[in-house]
């Protein structure tokens, strides 16, 4: 018996309409866990011969939504995303919070798999009775908070008629794009409520390249049988507990750091990252929670942390935009990055972009680079369609944004993400683009500055096999494998209770009974994740290939000394970092080239990958 | 001074859509985590505008007097409404005759379920941290019926008091 697993996961021929129960032997299950562990092995097994001809935005591209054994009994539970990355052609581990996990396990599944691609728009629906394909079509073009209100209305009729002495049905819960999926923005993110985003990785398009609307799940059922439901039950118990004794742990989520990061720390990005510092104290929190918040506490299935908060533009010109507190991520890069700086404007653009399904760090990051290219004058009003994309105009920010998801003018080519719209904008123009792209191999950079030496680590982004996410970054002693375990099993790092900063292995155990711990999940399954990650980054394809010693690296702006603030003229020295990057190869198991070394994946028992990257060696 | 019968006491707006309150009642009814077997269930039709549905224990318990088979009742000590598994028919009477279509069926077995306060020292309460649900009593001066109440109902006040005239749009 495998605890805290339904046993099966939906593989749903979206070309072929073909549904199929798929097995994951226990062996893989204890190795990879689940989301993005076990995503990682699904792709590889099925990809990786052929991964660089594999079109991201292809039929062959796969689809995966995937729960952790965790799911549903630790606070802070999430989705796991993943495919061949639009993006960074690699594969990346896009997670996201909010029910759609438990509905989906509640309905007798571990995760979803879509292959193919639907000739129309389509959704898929997972209920006690199984998995089906359903019309889209009148869904099509709507905004997340339409999206949601539709499907609400659809399902919970639908299951009244299938049972309707049941009593009243809730809603199911959505994993859902806007229409910047639709329009396969490459950068597009996938939804789950109304603000919470798998962003980082671009499966959004990858959805939207399916013809798939949206994965719906409304389960009755219960969660599996766990191995020591005792031990679970006191772990809950112990959980809010340390919650409950904190209430400052919760008062204001990541939200203060909107002030703080550029303030104190001179790490947030300000006007695509000319700058990492500010004094605006209008960004201060106490600004947002006295004039936004309408609730202080919100949170998602199981979460005793509440992180999120609630927040209105109440009055004014921007009056009925409704977002989550912004946190961090978001007033940074819908706020200061694009200049704005004043709480009604950041909620707004925060809620705008997540309502047309972009990803709020990643297509935002799109949109400031633009605006930069703008202020420099390499873009002019006629790139922009004479609309005029001027720092801390959230009118004009908002044109920008809907000429992206309706790929007009400018904003065919800032669709295709920073990265590749650099590219194409520096020959268009025949201008260096790339200096202004703060990216990192596709993957548009997180709110978290490296110039100060003391944020974020110099090299984190460089060698991360995410690029830019900010979630997953080597740290000493140099490994990025701590960041998989949440990933693969799939919970939230930040909602841990105060004091309980581990506690996830010993729910771990106490749902499977499985014996693992942080070091040995550090040295070899976590590791085996991030040497796939590697070799499929490595391998990339077919629009774009990265080399390590030109992409392993961080961008240009990230050595030109900060320009203000206590920091002033911070920057990392170049060179060192270069020297240095040698070494942590060797530490992470890598050659002098970036590679992966035989010796390393054979010990890891990944021999298959080995042999794939003999074409990169020679 | 006769003893007031216990009552949840609810204030929505607070409720932060945690779900707590479900985890701690099927923990405790069903002896793991089981959402849909909760007796309180929180209903999420628009984000930010969650609404805990349970029952309110009605003055004239229309539940108890729509059962065909007599399987609910009414516990002298909390007034809550007691069901007998074994005698109920899953035929949903009930269901019908709440105003607040508060019962539902329990997803596996064939009976109705409805909250019985935990024989007066409700667990859900305990979970909660936000003053979303307390444990209170019935006093006379207020009509609790008024709280059988369709989770749709609320969602519609919630959502207008929270986003204004946006809410209006939000529920069309």
């Amino acid at each position: 018996m495998t605890f805290g697993y339904t046993g099966k996961i939906a593989e749903v021929n979206l070309t072929t309409g073909k549904i199929t129960d798929i097995q994951v032997d226990e062996k893989i299950l204890k190795d990879y866990v689940g989301g993005r562990g076990l995503g990682v092995k699904i792709l590889w097994d099925r990809l990786g011969a052929k991964w660089e001809q594999v079109d991201p935005l292809g039929s062959e591209n796969l689809l995966l939504a995937l729960t952790g054994p965790l799911t549903g009994y630790i606070f802070g539970m999430r989705i796991c995303c993943t495919g061949k990355s639009p993006l960074s052609n690699g594969i990346v581990g896009s997670t996201a919070a909010g029910e759609f996990p438990m509905e989906l396990k509640c309905a007798g599944y571990d995760g979803l798999i879509a292959t193919g691609r639907a000739e129309k728009p389509v959704y898929i629906l997972v209920t006690d009775d199984g998995v089906e394909i359903r019309d889209a079509a009148k869904l099509w073009g709507l905004d997340g908070k339409d999206t949601i209100k539709e499907v609400n209305k659809e399902v919970r009729e639908l299951l009244k008629k299938r049972k309707p002495n049941y009593g009243l049905w809730k809603e199911p819960a959505l994993l859902y794009i806007g229409p910047a999926g639709e329009k396969l923005v490459r950068n597009a993110a996938i939804m789950q409520k109304w603000t919470h985003a798998c962003g980082y990785g671009g499966y959004g398009a990858l959805m939207g390249s399916k013809n798939l609307k949206a994965l719906v799940a409304k389960g009755t059922g219960k969660l599996p049988d766990v191995y020591n439901q005792k031990m679970l039950g006191e772990l809950i118990s112990k959980c809010w507990t340390a919650q409950f004794g904190e209430p400052q742990d919760r008062n204001w989520g990541t939200a203060a750091m909107g002030y703080s990061t550029g303030a104190q720390s001179s790490a947030e990005p300000v006007r695509n990252w000319q700058e990492e510092w500010h004094n605006e104290k209008s960004m201060g929190i106490v600004q947002y929670e006295t004039r936004n918040w309408v609730k202080r506490y919100w949170s998602d299935y199981g979460c005793c942390k509440s992180c999120m908060k609630l927040s209105v533009v109440k009055s004014g010109p921007l009056k009925g935009a409704i977002t989550d507190s912004p946190d961090y991520e978001l007033e940074a890069y819908c706020g200061t990055n694009l200049g704005i700086f004043d709480p009604d404007g950041v909620v707004y653009m925060a809620g705008l972009i997540d309502d047309l399904g972009m990803s709020g760090i990643n297509t935002a990051n799109t949109m400031a680079y633009a605006a930069e290219l703008f202020q420099r004058g390499i873009l002019t009003k006629e790139d922009f369609n004479g609309i005029e994309p001027k720092w801390g105009d959230p009118i004009a920010m908002t044109a920008l944004a809907k000429m992206i998801i309706n790929r007009k003018g400018i904003g065919d080519v800032l669709a295709e993400g920073t990265y590749r719209a650099a590219v194409k904008i520096s020959k268009m123009k025949n201008v260096d683009a790339l200096q202004y792209a703060v990216q990192y191999k596709g993957i548009e950079v997180g709110a978290h500055g490296i110039r100060t030496g003391s944020h974020f680590p110099y090299l984190g982004y460089a060698l991360s096999v995410q690029g830019g996410d900010h979630t997953s970054i080597p740290r000493p002693p140099m490994s990025e494998a701590r960041s998989t375990i949440g990933d693969s099993l799939v919970v939230c790092t930040i909602s841990s209770p105060p004091g309980l900063r581990n506690i996830e292995w010993e729910f771990f155990k106490a749902v499977t009974g499985w014996d693992m711990t942080a070091e040995e999940w550090t040295n070899v399954n976590g590791k085996r994740i991030i040497q796939i990650q590697r070799a499929a980054l490595l391998l990339g394809g077919p629009d774009l290939f990265w080399e390590p010693d030109i992409h392993d690296d961080n961008p240009p702006r990230w050595y030109t000394p900060l320009p203000s603030g206590p920091y002033k003229n911070a920057a990392p020295n170049r060179d060192q970092l270069m020297m240095e990057r040698k070494n942590v190869y060797s530490l992470m198991g890598w050659d002098e080239k970036g590679i992966p070394t035989s010796e390393d994946l054979r010990l890891l028992g990944l021999e298959d990958v080995d042999k794939v990257l003999q074409k990169l060696r020679n | 001074m006769p003893v007031l019968k216990p009552w949840i006491v609810r204030d929505y707006i607070k409720c932060s859509g945690c779900r707590l309150c479900e985890i701690a009642c099927s923990l405790k009814k069903e002896g793991r985590i089981w959402p849909e077997a909760s007796r309180i269930r929180v209903f999420m039709l628009i984000p930010g505008a969650e609404v805990p549905h349970v029952c309110t224990q009605c003055s004239n318990y229309p539940c108890v007097g729509s059962c065909p088979v007599k399987a609910l009742s009414v516990d002298e000590k909390t007034g809550a409404v007691k069901v007998d598994d074994e005698k109920c028919i899953a035929c949903g009477a009930c269901i019908k005759a709440c105003s607040g279509e508060v019962p539902h069926m329990h997803p596996e077995k064939n009976h109705i379920i409805i909250c019985d306060l935990c024989d007066g020292e409700p667990e859900c309460v305990k979970a909660c941290s936000y003053g979303c649900i307390s444990k209170g009593t019935r006093s006379s001066s207020i009509n609790f019926d008024l709280y059988a109440i369709k989770p749709e109902e609320l969602t519609k006040n919630l959502a207008i008091n929270l986003y204004g005239e946006k809410g209006e749009e939000l529920l069309k």
